[in-house]
């Protein structure tokens, strides 16, 4: 049997500020191996999952728990959980001019190589590291050294996101809404990417709301999450019930 | 009132002695009359003087800790220890220069500032300074390296009157690095009087590196006059002291002038940092631009003050002026004012001033790869002050600045700025 890698019990959080609750009572458990696919409507909470797993400021739990591989998530600062094996592909990955891609992956690379009493990576190692990687995504090498996202097209922050996935090896990915403005070459590549990273000793967790992505990065579990909780679940043909029945039937169901 | 008043003045020169030379005794005279500005002075409105004037300051007497290694970053370097040029700590012989001392005594009534020019300060150099030290570039030198003058403190209580002058004659080209220093962590008082005097189809580069101690306190006055077709850029860093006032004033004399003045300064503590800038466009066809970037922590203050006169008749005036802060902590606070006297028509002039934290959202996307919250800080505040750091083209100084960064603000080798 194969270790759970990330188990989320009842996790109930609200926006801090104005008590607005958003995750009433959610429950995923993911194992070493999987893919798990996290649809649902807009508005429904899945970033802010993806949000409070990874430790954003301005969401407060209220209850349950969130752990990685047996350690409380819920503890740690959001980098440490990055150095637990975290990666987060945001759905709106943040333009930071001034700040070089790869320099600032570098100083990721061992800060979390550190905490992990592993040795710094020399100059050379890193730069055909990059190289390698930079080709999994075909994301331009001119790109993977410019200021982080600046002036990078829709379909490049989201290869970029992919390319950082593949610079840090994380344990547990959360891709959220990385086919979201991508053409269907993009979404191949990103997708093949994907795939080229997983193996039996991580997982990755894919939060879209079409089902295109999942013909390609094919799921062992859909959820369906619907006001702040999983409503559903099952293999990935209910990604094909759901392109053709939407969320509603799910949602009144549960009223 | 007025006993009262003189009376700061009197307690505040009590340890010092005025020279036996007429420059300096009518100096002293016409301090006897002058007193220390207070907030209720415009020019003043924002920085306290009092760990300045509640002091008497002695003159610095003869370095002792002549180890300089720690503060050379160029081979041609002169000394100016406690106000005076120490042959034995210089050496420039790389360098087409010309290095004058002059003396007070030499100095006559054709030196007394006018009125408009002469603060309190200037005044109190006046009155005490040991020695001007004169940098001149020749007509038509182009310098091989940049000169670093390095200015030096040490001993507590004291009070140092560096003073210079760079005269870059018609046609030479120069990168000049002020540095800083200081020797121990006692309160040295560093009154310093810069006059850059560039000629037509000048080229000079002033750059500014205050890297004093925790202790240090300065009014750092730079006047400077542009003749026609010159480039001047006045750069200024600061990386501790605490109470630093830069007066950086520029006289556009001639036309077809560009005119640059960067800063950036990077505060802890209670740090006190006020730059004041005045750029004067006397005639038509220049172009003037300012870039200061404030990054403050702490319970540390800022004050920025650009002023920019575009005088009647100087037409085709291009004049832009920026300012940004970052907050790092709730407690530091920034006053930030443009002040544009604009008298002629054909001008383009524009400023603009920014304060506000670091974008959480970039913060959090760092901290998701892995990187802790204080360095992810270090790296969006390096990407700030990126543009800044870019006008210092020599490289042991760019690193000089970056190892003051590690040692006073904790940063690490490995962020790139
Ligand atoms: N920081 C925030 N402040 C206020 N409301 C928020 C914030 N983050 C999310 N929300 C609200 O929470 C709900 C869920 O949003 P989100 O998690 O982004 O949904 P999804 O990703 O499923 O489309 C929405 O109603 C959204 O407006
Ligand atoms: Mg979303």
């Amino acid at each position: 049997m194969s270790k759970i890698l990330i188990d989320i019990k009842n996790l109930h959080a609200e926006i801090e500020d104005e008590g607005k609750k958003i995750l009433k009572g959610l429950n995923l458990t993911v194992k070493a191996g999987e893919v798990h696919a996290i649809m649902g409507p807009n508005g429904a909470g899945k970033s802010t999952l993806a949000s409070v797993v990874s430790g954003k400021d301005g969401y407060e739990v209220t209850e349950g728990s969130v752990e990685m591989d047996g350690k409380d998530l819920l503890e740690l600062d959001p980098d440490e959980r990055a150095k637990e094996g975290l990666f987060l592909a945001f759905q709106y990955p943040v333009e930071i001019p001034g700040v070089s891609n790869i320099n600032f992956l570098r100083t990721a690379i061992n800060e979390i190589k550190e905490y992990r009493g592993e040795e710094a990576v020399s100059a050379k190692d890193f730069m055909s590291m990059v190289r390698e990687k930079s080709k999994l995504v075909e994301l331009d090498s001119k790109l993977a050294s410019r200021a982080v996202n600046e002036g990078f097209s829709g379909g490049e922050k989201k290869r970029n996101e992919i390319f950082q996935m593949a610079m840090l090896e994380p344990k547990v990915a959360i891709l959220d809404e990385t086919d979201s403005g991508l053409d269907i070459d993009a979404l191949r590549i990103v997708a093949a990417g994907v795939n080229k990273l997983r193996n039996e000793n991580n997982a990755v967790i894919v939060i879209t709301h079409y089902q295109r992505l999942l013909d390609y990065i094919v799921p062992d579990f859909v959820h369906v999450l619907a006001d702040g909780k999983i409503v559903k679940t099952g293999d990935k043909s209910l990604a094909l019930e759901l392109e053709e029945k939407g969320y509603d039937w799910l949602t009144t169901e549960n009223a | 009132m007025t006993l009262t008043l003189s009376k700061k003045m009197a307690e505040f020169t009590s340890r010092l002695e005025t020279p036996q030379n007429n420059y300096q005794q009518a100096a002293a005279e016409r301090l006897e009359n002058m007193d220390f500005p207070s907030t209720r002075d415009e020019y003043w409105k924002y920085t306290r003087l009092g760990k300045i004037t509640n002091t008497a300051f002695e003159l610095g007497t003869k370095l002792t800790k002549t180890d300089i290694s720690s503060f050379q970053t160029c081979d041609n370097i002169i000394t100016i220890a406690q106000g005076e040029i120490r042959d034995d700590l210089s050496s420039f012989n790389d360098l087409s220069i010309v290095v004058e001392r002059s003396f007070p005594g030499q100095f006559g009534v054709n030196n007394v500032r006018n009125e408009e020019k002469a603060t309190i300060f200037t005044t109190i150099n006046d009155a005490y300074f040991r020695e001007e030290v004169v940098i001149t570039i020749p007509k038509n030198t182009v310098l091989s390296a940049p000169l670093q003058v390095l200015v030096l403190h040490e001993g507590d209580q004291i009070i140092n009157m560096p003073r210079l002058r760079v005269v870059a004659e018609g046609s030479s080209e120069a990168t000049i690095i002020m540095t800083t220093g200081c020797q121990d962590n006692y309160t040295q008082f560093s009154n310093c009087l810069i006059e850059l005097d560039v000629a037509a189809n000048a080229k000079l580069t002033f750059q500014n590196v205050q890297t004093g101690n925790d202790n240090h306190l300065t009014i750092t006055t730079i006047d400077a006059r542009q003749a026609a077709d010159s480039r001047l850029a006045v750069n200024t860093f600061t990386l501790n002291g605490l109470l630093v006032r830069n007066n950086v004033n520029i006289a556009v004399d001639g036309q077809n002038c560009e005119t640059h003045m960067n800063g950036m300064l990077v505060t802890k503590g209670k740090q006190h940092v006020d730059n004041h800038t005045f750029v004067d466009h006397k005639v038509s066809n220049c172009f003037s631009n300012e870039n200061y970037k404030y990054v403050l922590d702490d319970q540390s203050t800022g004050v920025f003050n650009g002023k920019v006169i575009v005088r009647k008749d100087a037409q085709v005036i291009n004049a832009y002026q920026n300012n940004g802060n970052i907050l790092l902590s709730d407690q530091a606070s920034v006053d930030s004012k443009p002040e544009l006297e604009i008298y002629a028509d054909d001008v383009k002039c524009s400023h603009g001033s920014t304060t506000g934290q670091l974008d959480e959202n970039a913060l959090f996307y760092l901290q998701t790869r892995g990187i802790s919250k204080e360095k992810s800080e270090k790296i969006l505040v390096g990407a700030f002050i990126g543009d800044v750091m870019e006008t210092i083209e020599d490289e042991a100084t760019n690193q000089y600045i970056k190892n003051h960064l590690q040692e006073v603000h904790g940063w690490d080798s490995d962020i790139e700025i």
